[in-house]
């Protein structure tokens, strides 16, 4: 592929901690992709509008408050409602052993936990793009 | 530190050693790695020695506990006369249940209350705000009124204990409903112990919990430091925090260096108050991170407590030693626990625990082993718990005062790190102070490049964290984790539906409409938040109003 | 429905995929803007560029604000540095923007500069005639920032704004780099700071050194974090089209930008051509051989390189 694969990296819900985030930003960034970063506080119906006027490849979310299980399926609902199912969504975090085949059943392709090596989310990116 | 005679004879012996016994051991056992470093990156040599610390003067640089500059403890006979406050940070889903762990704590031996509060309270929304919706409850008790804040401290008496209140940019709204309590169960204010974090500069920084702009929340601050020195005497008004600075990934150097700026940019807004230095400083305090690397740690806390008594006494002109004695609290280092074989977090805990005692810290809060995957539960938070304990009253290291002063690696390491967290302070001064280096991003930015350093190191294997990427193996998800119950947020909606049929809400109305006056001129803005509490004015509403007078804060964007 | 039809009727999906179309170079997507060529044209279109640390997004983000009070369609082309070296970047303008992104009367676009220099992307110019196609009555295109060479905006923007502050110690390096002749309106932002009014001043001066000067650049102090003067700068940006409109100078700044861009154009296709042809018959590299050798001189190779493509349709 020609083109950089473009990744929406966002924060949604309340908490603040975006040292993940931002190290993922980086690290996709160096790997040649283009990154656009929303900032702290998404609510799903913004983080939806932004992924689809970027026309992103990817959007990629970050939760460390437990709020996951509620606002990861939000998003991918979302987008399927604007018809964006083309799009790989997938998740990171604080986010229990538990709580994943549920998140995967809602939609979300993938979920990485602390101590996931970067490069392991830059693979999984590259091999399951959907276009 | 000493005399020429004696360094030459030093430098000689030092010469033979490295060429004869060093130099044979090199050839034929030659070293692990090329280049040794502290956890903080910073290069670290084979061996120190007297050297190493001879342009370092004891009565002036060290001194004695107690005194300036303060680089030996706080107090002159630290834990051989009272041990550390032992403050484990709790709270969860309802006022009730967070009530009835605060009072397990009590029974167990905490000697402080510490609430954590849940993100909508944090950020000022009530329970049935849209953007609380799946928060509610989960990091911390969500508190939405006096009702929530009563029901919370039910039968703990406010003048017997001291609570620490992890909450900033409401932190008025939460001191005025802990006052109103207190006024209910018959406990003036001057009684009231306690610390509420308060530090906002840190908030825009690296935590995220942030409300108003700029301007407006360093006023509320100082609204606060005036009203507390006041009526509050006792209440430690502000918690300087380096903690979460270190979690987003800083240095140890960086987290001295930003989080003393913030310091003096508090200062310097209470001075430009009008506010006597000597009348607000001694109620400051501050909190830091416990990371692995103990003696890089120890090191770390000696610079602050020196650096900051400096600043206090040269740059402002302090007159009582009381407001250039830096006082502390600890955390255990949340970053560095793993998910991976979580049990081995306990040791991390123990051996941060030795960092932050043998450092001199006034409090500690000490991570549970499953914090990386989910909340706490009550096991686990015992254990941390034990953890202080055995360290108080097993380890010995209580029972002298700064042990480790005078190791030719440690006094050299806190010179170091007072120098270059002084450098920060100076590069941020020519910025134009911390305000202005959060707003254009240098403070963010300097952390960020440490964290991603950290990371790249990690995953090339140049650092070793064990159990993730070294010394792995195959392991059962852990069983028994924490859940909070998602109909808490149900309750707390019913709780607020309920408060708004039963209160006057024509009094409320009132109340708020005269804070909002109070916000838009330039009175202290407390006794009218104390009011709106008085009247059950909820969080959210109370925040409402005054971030309509306020705006809002937006974040800078340098990753 | 095909694109085209969508991207008329407001699609928001469909103005998104042809942006990516148009920066992908995708053949598809230059049909489309030549069918639809005659739909643009109704937008005004206003450069936001100055130093970084000048607060471009936040200004760009409440001038959107106060045009949407008036019901306009707002675009919004926000460009970042690509990494030379991987090819990545990371767009982070939107952070500025969080609550434009529920508007649906805005539509913003993160674009890397994916190795142009000159302050936009090679493809800022065709997502500014996707934006005006898509409808909007106002496109603003926020350029890099680096400080420097910032000259793309001219040959793109109606109106150029461009931001200064006080205190960055870079305003008169700025004033001396040249970019004085770009600004048709001035705005100091962060006048709350000290010097603000000094900054001020300083502009006011320098342009009045400059005698050639038809229409006397405004010069504005806002603070755009608390909203402040925002609407006096939407009065001039509104002032400075109707002048333009009144002088008849829009229609020759067009004319001259189109001038610029088609040039711009043609030279990127005889590029293409070239690389195109060398990678089917290796005449470049036979060439440039040559020339390195001394057999044959660079001007020469030029003259037969240009007459290998002459017969090519494009």
């Amino acid at each position: 592929m020609d083109r950089p694969i473009r990744v929406l990296v966002a924060k949604p819900g309340l908490d603040g901690h975006d040292r993940g985030a931002k190290v993922i930003a980086r690290a996709l960034r160096d790997a040649g992709m283009e990154v656009i970063y929303t900032g702290l506080r998404q609510t799903p119906e913004q983080i939806v509008s932004a992924a689809i006027q970027e026309d992103v490849d990817v959007v990629a979310m970050s939760i460390l408050s437990g709020a996951h299980n509620h606002l990861f399926p939000k998003v991918v609902e979302l987008m399927k409602e604007e018809g964006a199912d083309d799009v790989l969504i997938i998740g990171g975090g604080v986010i229990p052993d538990d709580d994943i085949p549920g998140l995967k059943e809602a939609g979300v392709a993938e979920l990485f936990t602390p101590g996931t090596p970067t490069t392991d989310v830059i693979d999984f990116i590259k091999t399951n793009l959907k276009r | 530190m000493f005399d020429k005679e004696k360094l030459d004879q030093m430098q000689n012996s030092r010469k033979n050693w490295e060429e004869n016994t060093l130099g044979k051991a090199l050839s034929k056992f030659p070293e692990r790695q090329e280049e040794f470093q502290t956890g903080s990156g910073d290069e670290i040599q084979r061996l120190y020695s007297p050297e190493d610390i001879k342009d370092i003067d004891y009565n002036q640089d060290i001194g004695y506990p107690g005194q300036y500059p303060f680089t030996r403890g706080a107090q002159p006979t630290m834990y051989r006369g009272r041990l550390w406050t032992m403050r484990m940070y709790a709270g969860f889903a309802t006022a009730e249940e967070s009530n009835k762990r605060y009072k397990y704590l009590i029974e167990q031996g905490s000697k402080g209350l510490s609430v954590a509060f849940d993100l909508p309270t944090q950020i000022g929304y009530d329970s049935d705000h849209s953007l609380s919706a799946g928060e509610v409850g989960k990091v911390g008790v969500a508190i939405d009124s006096l009702a929530d804040m009563e029901i919370l401290f039910d039968g703990i008496p406010l003048d017997k204990v001291s609570t620490s209140m992890t909450i900033n940019a409401p932190a008025s709204v939460l001191l005025a409903m802990y006052i109103a309590v207190a006024e209910k169960q018959g406990v003036s204010s001057d009684k009231l112990r306690g610390t509420i974090q308060n530090d906002i500069l840190k908030e825009y920084i690296a935590r995220g919990t942030y409300i108003f702009p700029t301007e407006p929340s360093m006023r509320l601050i100082t609204d606060i430091f005036e009203y507390c020195s006041k009526d509050v005497p006792l209440w430690n008004t502000i918690s300087i925090s380096g903690y979460h600075i270190r979690e987003a990934g800083s240095t140890a150097a960086q987290e001295v260096g930003f989080t003393l700026a913030d310091g003096i940019a508090y200062v310097e807004a209470a001075i430009k108050a009008g506010l006597d230095v000597d009348s607000f400083a001694p109620r400051l305090s501050f909190f830091f991170n416990a990371h692995n690397d103990l003696l890089e740690e120890v090191s770390k806390y000696r610079a602050a407590r020196r650096l900051w008594a400096k600043i206090m006494k040269e740059r402002f002109g302090a007159k009582k030693e009381a407001s250039m004695r830096l006082k502390f609290h600890t955390q255990t280092g949340g970053s560095t626990l793993t998910a991976q074989q979580p049990d081995n977090n306990i040791v991390r805990v123990a051996i941060q625990t030795l960092a932050a005692v043998l450092g001199g810290t006034q409090s500690l809060h000490t991570n549970s082993k499953d914090e990386a995957l989910a909340l706490p539960t009550e096991d686990s938070v015992r254990i941390a718990l034990r953890t202080q304990q055995i360290v108080a009253y097993e380890s010995g290291v209580t029972n002298t005062v700064d042990p480790l002063a005078g190791s030719y690696y440690i006094e050299a390491k806190t010179k170091q790190i007072e120098e270059e967290a002084m450098k920060y302070i100076e590069k941020i001064d020519e910025v134009g102070g911390a305000p202005r280096a959060i707003d254009v991003g240098y403070i963010q930015q300097e952390i960020m490049d440490a964290a991603y350093n950290y990371q790249r190191e990690v995953e090339s294997n140049q650092r070793i964290v064990v159990g993730m990427n070294k010394f792995k193996t195959e392991e059962e998800p852990p069983a028994d984790l924490l859940k909070v119950d998602p109909a808490v947020e149900e309750l707390q909606k019913n709780k607020l539906i309920e408060l708004r049929a039963k209160r006057d809400n024509e009094a409320v109305s009132q109340k708020l409409e005269a804070l909002r006056k109070a916000c838009e001129g330039d009175e202290n803005v407390m006794p009218y938040i104390l009011d709106a509490v008085r009247a059950y004015g909820t969080l959210g509403e109370i925040c409402g109003v005054m971030r309509e007078v306020f705006g809002e804060y937006q974040q800078s964007v340098r990753i | 429905m095909k694109l085209a039809e969508r991207l008329l009727d407001g699609d928001r999906r469909a103005c998104a995929r042809l942006i990516s179309m148009v920066e992908n170079n995708d053949k598809e997507a230059i049909e489309i803007i030549k069918e639809l060529y005659k739909h643009t044209g109704n937008a005004h279109v206003i450069g936001i560029t100055g130093p970084p640390g000048g607060g471009k997004s936040t200004l760009t983000d409440k001038l959107a604000k106060a045009l949407r009070k008036e019901n306009k369609k707002v675009g919004i082309i926000a460009v970042d540095p690509t990494s030379p070296f991987t090819g990545g970047s990371i767009l982070g303008d939107r952070v500025r923007m969080s609550d434009l992104a529920l508007d649906s009367g805005v539509f913003i676009r993160s674009m890397g500069t994916r190795g142009h220099l000159g302050g936009l992307s090679k493809a800022t110019q065709g997502a500014v005639k996707v934006l005006d196609i898509f409808g909007c009555d106002y496109i603003f295109i926020e350029t890099v920032g680096v400080g420097q060479s910032e000259v793309d905006i001219v040959k793109t923007a109606d109106t150029v704004v461009l931001i200064m502050v006080p205190g960055l110690g870079d305003d008169i390096q700025a004033i001396k780099a040249g970019t004085m002749e770009i600004g048709d309106i001035f705005a100091v932002n962060k006048s709350d700071l000290f010097g603000a009014p000094k900054t001020a001043t300083e502009i006011k001066m320098m342009l009045d050194m400059n005698p050639n000067m038809e229409r006397k650049p405004p010069v504005l102090q806002v603070i755009a974090t608390k909203n402040e003067g925002m609407d006096n700068l939407v009065d001039e940006i509104k002032k400075h089209m109707s002048y333009m409109q009144e002088a008849n100078k829009l229609q020759k700044r067009r004319e001259s930008n189109a001038k610029t861009e088609i040039i711009k154009l043609a030279e990127e296709e005889i590029i293409s051509l070239i690389l195109r042809k060398n990678e089917t018959m290796g005449l470049l590299d036979d060439i440039a051989k040559g020339v390195a050798m001394r057999e044959i001189d660079p001007y020469s190779a030029r003259d037969k390189i240009l007459d290998s493509i002459k017969d090519i349709t494009i």
